[in-house]
């Protein structure tokens, strides 16, 4: 059982908290644009557009996966926060579900992820690129669907973590990995066997593949997305039911 | 009938048997006082009466449902003030109350009413807008035990609500509580280990490593190690005994000058005194045996002993368990 009063006022907490700290804001913005223009230009230079697209264009589906993927997890991971903090007693004595407690969550993590998601799209035609009202509409849908699983990831992490040092295991084990091997930075198709199974069982694969698919659907060669987008899309939502399932179990177990 | 019933309680975890086979039962609209020193089974009771932890065996309930099978509706009916401030620290004093009253689902046009009478029942309608980070220690747990009658709860508990609290605050805040059963029909559940401040008390239980071993009202449990003291000084103290022996058969000795005798309601005993004896009294003192006298008694240690460090090790073995065995 889900309860709408809980779901609307866990999410209404981190988003009053997300606007309030500028901080984090600027940096989830400015993390993708040092990726973009540092990274995305100096490779440009090197790596040979592939039939329409350059370099710096092939990366924009990837760094907006990265904004997704490090503001959904960070969000998440606040949970370990609340916990030292004691903020999460509150939570588990009140009479509500431990699904409520996830949904809300998960989505606290689409809310605020999307909106950053947003906030770069707005650098979209500065690259070069152009797409139709459907496409934009579609590159936020799956956006918000992506966040949603990708939060619901983090619950599941969180849950496995108490105390914040883990944050930075969670970071340069988890989290970066995921990164590199979603076909953000390198077609999957290209890389080495023993990667390509790496990135195939990496859910963010399939959402810059779907982000890919929406931004330059018509692309050919060695840059072009390396699954359907209703595969992606398929393969996202059930990821997301998945870790909605385990975290909300992780949340159920008492002592 | 009683609020809360607890009948052979236990609770082990690993080796350790925190709470070993307790039952007690609390009256309703009373304030139930559950004492004992660290690592007796005090907040382990706690956490098993507010549905975060499963018993091992016996049972526990309260507002006659079930507290681990039926723990839905015992959270509907408790508020909690834990030991360590569970308030978030970058909301406002205005805005955690919000957050409370919508997770208990209070109805939209009580909402804003309650906030605010919770603002004003802490004093804190001046700063209602302010970040809690800015708090002192005082104004949070006072804002913490508002907040923890918003949704009108049968049972409050309160662990250790005054610990780090400085004199004047925690005087503040007794005050504050023992309004709360008649002001607003809410039985009080708290655990100290501050005896004098158990006196507050309808009844309280004693728990040492993990069993009671006393229970009842703070005067019955006084009575138990006999009654008060009086102590005084005489012109003629040899005449002075003579008397007083007449009047209180027996029990009646002097030492260093000063004669004592023990009653069982001294206050009553001073006015026979001064009537029988007349001028010659030149000084009357009386002492009443307080609950640390009571817990001195039956445990051979006093409940702040700080050598009883046996305690905390058992707490410590407690965390490190819990961490290894429940997440989430």
């Amino acid at each position: 059982m889900i309860e709408a009063n809980a779901v609307y006022v866990i999410v209404a907490r981190e988003f009053k908290k997300f606007v309030r700290e500028k901080s984090r804001l600027i940096s989830t913005i400015a993390r993708p644009l040092v990726w973009l223009f540092m990274v995305g230009g100096g490779m440009s230079r090197l790596v040979p557009a592939g039939g329409g697209v350059s370099y710096m264009q092939f990366i924009f589906p990837g760094i907006l996966g990265m904004t997704i993927l490090f503001s959904s997890i960070f969000s998440s991971i606040s949970i370990i926060w609340d916990k030292e903090f004691g903020f999460m007693k509150e939570i588990l004595v009140a009479p509500i579900s431990r699904f409520s407690i996830v949904i809300g969550k998960a989505m606290s993590g689409m809310t605020i992820s999307t909106i950053q998601a947003l906030i770069i799209l707005a650098f979209f035609p500065l690259l070069g690129l152009k797409i139709g009202m459907a496409n934009f509409i579609g590159i936020i849908l799956v956006s918000a669907l992506l966040s949603f699983s990708l939060a619901a990831f983090g619950i599941v992490l969180a849950s496995f973590y108490d105390s914040y040092e883990s944050f930075s295991v969670i970071m340069n084990f988890i989290v970066m990995p995921m990164f590199f091997l979603s076909g953000a930075m390198y077609p999957v198709k290209l890389m080495p066997a023993i990667l390509q199974v790496c990135a195939k069982i990496n859910p963010l694969t399939y959402g810059v593949d779907a982000l890919k698919n929406l931004i330059f659907p018509f692309e050919k060669g060695a840059m072009s997305p390396d699954f359907p987008l209703l595969f992606d899309v398929s393969i996202i939502t059930i990821s997301a039911l998945i870790f909605v399932l385990i975290a909300g179990r992780a949340f159920e177990r008492k002592g | 009938m009683p609020i809360i019933s607890v009948e052979n309680l236990v609770r082990k975890f690993g080796k350790i048997t925190a709470v070993d086979g307790i039952s007690f039962e609390v009256e309703e609209n009373t304030i139930f006082g559950f004492l004992g020193p660290n690592g007796a089974g005090k907040t382990t009771t706690i956490n098993i009466l507010c549905t975060l932890l499963a018993p091992t065996s016996g049972s526990a309930s309260l507002n006659g449902h079930d507290c681990y099978r039926e723990s839905a509706e015992v959270r509907k009916a408790i508020g909690i003030v834990f030991q360590d401030s569970s308030l978030d620290k970058d909301l406002t004093a205005r805005e955690n109350l919000m957050f409370h009253a919508y997770l208990y689902n209070v109805g939209k046009f009580e909402r804003r009413q309650r906030v605010e009478d919770a603002l004003r029942f802490a004093g804190l309608e001046d700063r209602a807008d302010d970040l809690i980070k800015k708090f002192s220690g005082g104004m949070k747990r006072r804002l913490e035990v508002a907040r923890g009658l918003i949704h009108r709860p049968k049972v409050l508990f309160l662990d250790e609500p005054t610990l780090g609290l400085d004199p004047q605050s925690r005087a503040g805040l007794w005050e504050f509580i023992t309004e709360l059963p008649v002001k607003h029909q809410v039985t009080i559940f708290m655990t100290t280990h501050y005896m004098e401040e158990a006196e507050v008390c309808d009844s309280i239980a004693i728990i040492d490593r993990g069993k009671i071993i006393a229970s009842g009202s703070p005067q019955q449990l006084k009575k138990t190690i006999g009654g008060d003291v009086i102590y005084l000084k005489t012109a003629d103290n040899k005449k002075a005994v003579m008397e007083l022996k007449r009047l209180f058969d027996g029990a009646v000795s002097e030492k260093d000058g000063e004669i004592f005798l023990s009653a069982l309601r001294g206050e009553v005993c001073i006015p026979k005194i001064i009537r029988e004896l007349g001028d010659s009294v030149l000084s009357v003192r009386m002492q009443r045996p307080t609950l640390n006298d009571v817990f001195l008694k039956l445990t051979g240690k006093e409940i702040r002993d700080e050598s009883a460090a046996a305690g905390d090790d058992i707490k410590e073995a407690v965390r490190s368990y819990r961490r290894r065995h429940d997440r989430g």
